[in-house]
């Protein structure tokens, strides 16, 4: 389990990495945190020529917040985002959802960016970015674009980055004081990939939903935006209308199989946590009919 | 603690002044771990060391056409490439079968695969060079052609004729049979209720933290091999590896210091491993493998994989009438060496019903070989099986006859004052103690006021349940269990006990040091009986070259064997001691005692006559102011076996309080509770953690281990992603609590109490998982007990 000789570019600026990617193209790997990267080379399931390292470009490190909008460097670490004043504030969700991802030694190395960049679709992070309708801000030799997080992911590991690209950072609104969120995911075990999860971000005026985002995680071969979740907006909220909208989840959904859970088990997971986070947000217990917490 | 028996009327060597008997001291090597310099195999580096990586069989079974290995040959730091047929001419193969397990058999199997690949994973070439790195790069330009044959997967038509053979001059799949029928089963049946099921256990393995790893190093100047290995069993090691090489065993040497982690994993012998001694006898150097994790799952060994089909009889007042199982079990395309692969089996068919006075009982095991990895001995053998499959019908039982558990096992585990006393099987029980166990447990978990709770909570659409598990266990081994098969494991210990020159004591044992405190526990009698402090006492392990002859440490043993002969020597050597302080002090050896590192007067009150540092420097130094004839020897070695039972047996209850949430089928430990009679306890917190331990094993078969294979024979989870080991974080509280009753064929009287965690809580938790689910009319007798299998039983999907 030792991964295969590969050359190796520290880089020192956001240009000098991009120069390495234009001139070694797809034979390259950006290495950030490392936690999904360095198993896949050890592994040998991968064996880039070169990895181009950006661990010390502090300038996509960090959090801030600008006019309305929380903008998070994509090296910023998962402890970082855990441990953020900014994002407890802005962006609970996020806060919320790291603890579900892996374990301190990985969190303590892990980054916003790579998880990104990287599109597992059973992990944390992509779902959240797409629950709270960021903006991916990718540099490439040709300037910056600005790719919005329901756009950005394309299937498993894939996203609209070329490999000559770069995830540079996250914007997100910053959360208004009606805005609600709710994370859960269920995992075998603590800081596993989730079997099924879900994060959202709902305003909610006079016991309504005006607005609710729904970004279901390890239900397909990238993070869902659920449609279903309209059928809830200005509605009166009734069990027989939560039953619709679960209905219309399930179809909305297109799982795969795996070792944890076949795809019928994944479709009636989700359905269940769309009913329990419904239940949690709308702060009423009765809709979670028959279940147990 | 409750203690069964009432001490001896006069003072044993244990109850002496200043006893570490009973007490938790820190272990003596903590500091040495904790400050990183344990001495791992992993770790070790030699001059003129070569790594070896192997290159493995991607299919589960195929023929080996040809292997070119030219190009990888040539690549820098690679120092050989040796295939099977080239290995065989240094290593003889080997057969895994025993005498006592009539009907036994198995195919000769060789270091590296010679002809055909059985199982994905076996060795089929190794690949030597100057790191392990340059030797993985060499291994993919190693071309291997296979020609794909049809692979054996399913236990369930292993047998059918159908089926391919896997060895065809074994003639069938079947390796071992075993039936047994005792008292009248059909006639009790027919007069009680009779429950069925089947219970189906997943293929499951060790993971220990530390992988396999060995040093091989071949001295041609002293024509002598040393083995640095990580192993429960170095002169099993030696024996096994003198054989095969053409060697005497004073041409090997094994030293094992410290190992991370062994649980049945580390006390066999593997293929790669045999390799590895064949290469460095071969290429005249040292050799070092170490598997690497996915090798750990696709070779070390596996265990449980079970189908039994049990048979419960009830009469209405809760008398179990009868037991009656079908258990089949796959292990893979050898029986491994030289345990063999027929024990767990075997220990299912002994341990079945063995905690209840019914007399009735009818079992037929088979094992059946398949083209998956070796199965073998894993912590507990065969209990999990025995115990999921005698309690689950027992709580089957309870409920047909609308029983509580509790009241059920009242009625029928073996009476406290019914000993000694055999089971069904033939298995001798010294003296045991369910009533005394169970009584324990229900006042430690206030059984009553948890089912009040459960059924308030059930009126709140909260399920939960509470599981009870009795079990029965194998301990200190005696020669029945390898020994008369042939099997050259010793059976009994040694321990070689000196008082140095400055009064400090070298103490040397045959049995080794995994992490369970071998090395606390022999430094606890050794202080005890001999009188000095446990800081004088240095304990060496783990080197055939150094220690007496034994077993090692495996089928909890170490303590109760080897504890058992460190006491002995101990003693002998205080007999010496106060001969040679007698002849001193012009007194009487009876007169005196060894108490505090001083010897003292008896009967003053303990007046210190002379150190024992001033004692030592006398012996060796001025031996001449000695009287005449006087020859002191402050040396004294002893060994120990146990000749009057096979086994000696302990027992103990554990019970599992647990919420399972019906909709999405998780199950959440809430509450672990065990009790448990290993006999006389010599350090409570090293028992306390191996219970836990086992308990933390057990209740990863129960919710989360399986080896999964697909159809064509792959393991389809190799990964610490996939193959989901007990993590901290699902964990419940595990609370411990023991009853005494010490054995009586050692002075020491302990019992090993390395299974007792692992036999019962799978049972436990799957017990407490139909009672929570009983309500809502669904019955799981498969583990592990996945969200997909509750929702699946539930209907919910």
């Amino acid at each position: 389990m030792k991964a295969a000789a590969f050359a190796y570019a520290r880089a020192t600026s956001v240009v000098n990495a991009l120069e390495l990617l234009a001139a070694h193209g797809d034979k390259a790997k950006i290495l950030s945190g490392g936690q999904s990267l360095m198993p896949a080379m050890n592994l040998r399931l991968i064996s880039p020529d070169i990895l181009v390292d950006i661990g010390g470009l502090a300038e996509l490190r960090g959090i801030t917040v600008s006019a309305g909008v929380l903008i998070v460097g994509a090296l910023t670490r998962h402890v970082d985002l855990l441990k953020s004043p900014e994002i407890a504030l802005h962006a609970p969700l996020l806060r919320n959802a790291v603890t579900h991802v892996a374990h301190p030694a990985i969190r303590n190395r892990g980054t916003i960016g790579g998880s990104l960049a990287h599109a597992d679709p059973a992990s944390e992070l992509p779902a959240c970015v797409v629950a709270l309708d960021a903006m991916i801000v990718v540099r490439g030799s040709s300037g910056e674009r600005r790719i919005g997080a329901t756009e950005f992911f394309k299937g498993i590991y894939e996203t609209a980055l070329s490999p000559d690209e770069l995830l540079v950072a996250i914007e997100m609104p910053v959360a208004g004081k009606s805005s609600t969120f709710f994370f859960q995911e269920y995992a075998r075990r603590h800081g596993d990939y989730a079997v099924v999860g879900l994060a959202a971000r709902a305003v909610v005026a006079a016991g309504r939903f005006t607005d609710l985002r729904l970004g279901f995680f390890a239900v397909g071969d990238r993070p869902l935006l659920a449609a279903a979740a309209g059928r809830l907006i200005n509605a009166s909220v009734t069990s027989a209308l939560l039953s619709e909208a679960a209905t219309a989840l399930a179809d909305e959904l297109d799982p795969q199989e795996d070792q944890q859970a076949t795809a019928a088990m994944r479709r009636h997971l989700a359905t269940v946590l769309l009913r329990r986070c419904v239940a949690a947000l709308l702060a009423r217990p009765e809709l979670e009919a028959g279940v147990t917490k | 603690m409750t203690v069964t028996r009432a001490p001896a009327e006069t003072l044993s060597v244990l109850d002496r002044p200043n006893s570490y008997i009973g007490k938790t001291v820190p272990r003596p090597n903590l500091d040495r771990l904790l400050q990183g310099r344990g001495q791992y195999v992993s770790d070790l580096e030699l001059p003129r060391m070569a790594h070896v990586v192997f290159l493995r069989s991607p299919y589960a079974h195929a023929r080996i056409v040809a292997i070119d290995a030219d190009a990888a040959r040539r690549m820098s730091g690679v120092i050989a490439i040796v295939t099977g047929c080239e290995l065989e001419g240094v290593i003889a193969p080997w057969v895994g079968v025993l005498s006592h397990l009539k009907g036994l058999k198995s195919a000769p199997q060789h270091a590296i695969a010679v002809d055909r690949a059985c199982w994905q994973g076996e060795a089929v070439a190794a690949i030597v060079a100057t790191s392990r790195a340059a030797a993985e790069d060499a291994m993919e330009h190693v071309a291997v052609e296979y020609e794909e044959l049809e692979a054996v997967t399913d236990m369930r038509t292993a047998l059918d004729p159908a089926t391919p053979v896997i060895h065809a001059a074994l003639g069938d799949n079947l390796a071992f049979e075993r039936i047994l029928d005792a008292g009248d089963v059909d006639h009790a049946l027919s007069d009680s209720e009779v429950v069925e099921a089947e219970f189906v256990f997943g293929r499951h393995t060790g993971v220990t933290l530390e992988p396999r790893a060995v040093v091989a190093d071949w001295n041609a100047a002293e024509a002598r091999l040393t083995i640095y290995q990580g192993t429960q069993a170095p002169h099993m090691v030696q024996n096994i590896a003198a054989l095969h090489l053409g060697l005497r065993e004073a041409q090997v040497r094994v030293v094992c210091k410290d190992v991370g982690g062994s649980f049945g994993i580390k006390v066999h012998i593997y293929a790669d491993e045999m390799a590895t001694y064949a290469l460095s006898k071969l290429l005249r150097r040292p050799i070092k493998f170490v598997a690497d994790r996915v090798e750990s799952f696709n070779t070390d060994i596996h265990a449980r994989d079970h189908r039994c089909r049990g048979r419960i009889g009830v009469r209405p007042d809760g008398t179990i009438t009868a037991f009656e199982i079908d258990d089949l079990t796959g292990i893979g395309p050898y029986s491994m060496y030289p345990r063999t692969s027929a024990i767990e089996a075997n220990q299912v068919v002994n341990l079945v019903g063995g905690p209840y006075a019914t007399a009735n009982y009818r079992a037929r095991a088979r094992v059946v070989f398949q083209n998956k990895n070796v199965m073998c001995q894993y912590r507990a053998v065969g209990h999990p099986i025995a115990c999921s499959v005698t309690e689950g019908l027992v709580d089957l039982a309870a409920a047909k006859i609308g029983m509580d558990p509790v009241e059920i096992r009242r009625r029928n585990l073996i009476g406290d004052d019914a000993y000694p006393c055999a089971s069904p099987s033939g298995m001798k029980f010294e003296q045991l103690s369910h009533h005394a166990s169970l009584a324990k447990l229900l006042q430690m978990m206030d059984y009553d006021a948890l089912r009040a709770q459960q059924a308030g909570l059930r009126a709140r659409n909260i399920h939960r349940g509470i599981g009870i598990a009795s079990f029965i266990e194998v301990t200190n081994p005696s020669a029945a269990f390898y020994g008369v098969g042939g099997a050259k494991i010793s059976s009994q210990d040694g321990v070689a006990v000196r008082l140095d020159a400055q009064g400090s004591v070298i103490c040397q044992t045959s049995i080794t040091e995994q992490g369970q405190g071998s090395e606390s526990l022999t430094a606890q009698i050794v202080g005890s009986v001999l009188g000095v402090s446990m800081d004088r006492v240095r304990v060496i392990l783990g080197d055939t070259d150094n220690t007496p002859y034994g077993g090692g440490t495996w089928a909890s043993r170490g303590a109760g064997i080897g504890g058992e002969a460190a006491l002995q020597a101990a003693k002998a050597l205080r007999q010496n001691i106060l001969d040679v302080a007698a002849a001193i002090l012009q007194s009487t050896p009876a007169g005196l005692d060894i108490v505090n590192d001083s010897i003292v007067n008896v009967d003053d009150g303990g007046t210190p006559r002379i150190e024992l540092s001033e004692l030592a420097r006398i012996v060796y130094f001025r031996p001449d102011t000695l009287p005449p004839g006087v020859q002191p020897e402050l040396m004294a070695t002893r060994h120990f076996v146990p000749r009057q039972f096979p086994f000696a047996f302990t027992n103990g209850v554990q019970a599992s309080w647990l919420e399972v949430d019906i909709e999405t089928g998780f199950v959440t430990l809430l509450k672990h509770w065990v009790v448990e009679d290993c006999g006389t306890i010599i350090n409570p917190q090293l028992v306390d953690e191996q219970i836990r331990g086992g308990v933390v094993q057990g209740l990863g078969a129960a919710l989360f281990e399986k080896c999964i294979y697909d159809e064509r024979g792959q393991l389809t989870n190799a990964n610490m992603a996939d193959y989901l080991v007990p993590m901290s974080g699902e964990m419940p509280d595990i609370e411990v609590g023991h009853v005494v009753s010490p054995a009586q064929e050692s002075e020491l009287g302990a019992k090993g109490a390395g299974e007792a965690g692992t036999a019962g809580a799978a049972a436990a938790v799957a017990n407490a998982v139909n009672d929570a689910l009983r309500p809502l009319g669904a019955t799981i007798t498969e583990i592990p007990l996945t969200p997909q299998v509750i929702l699946t039983a539930l209907g919910r999907i």
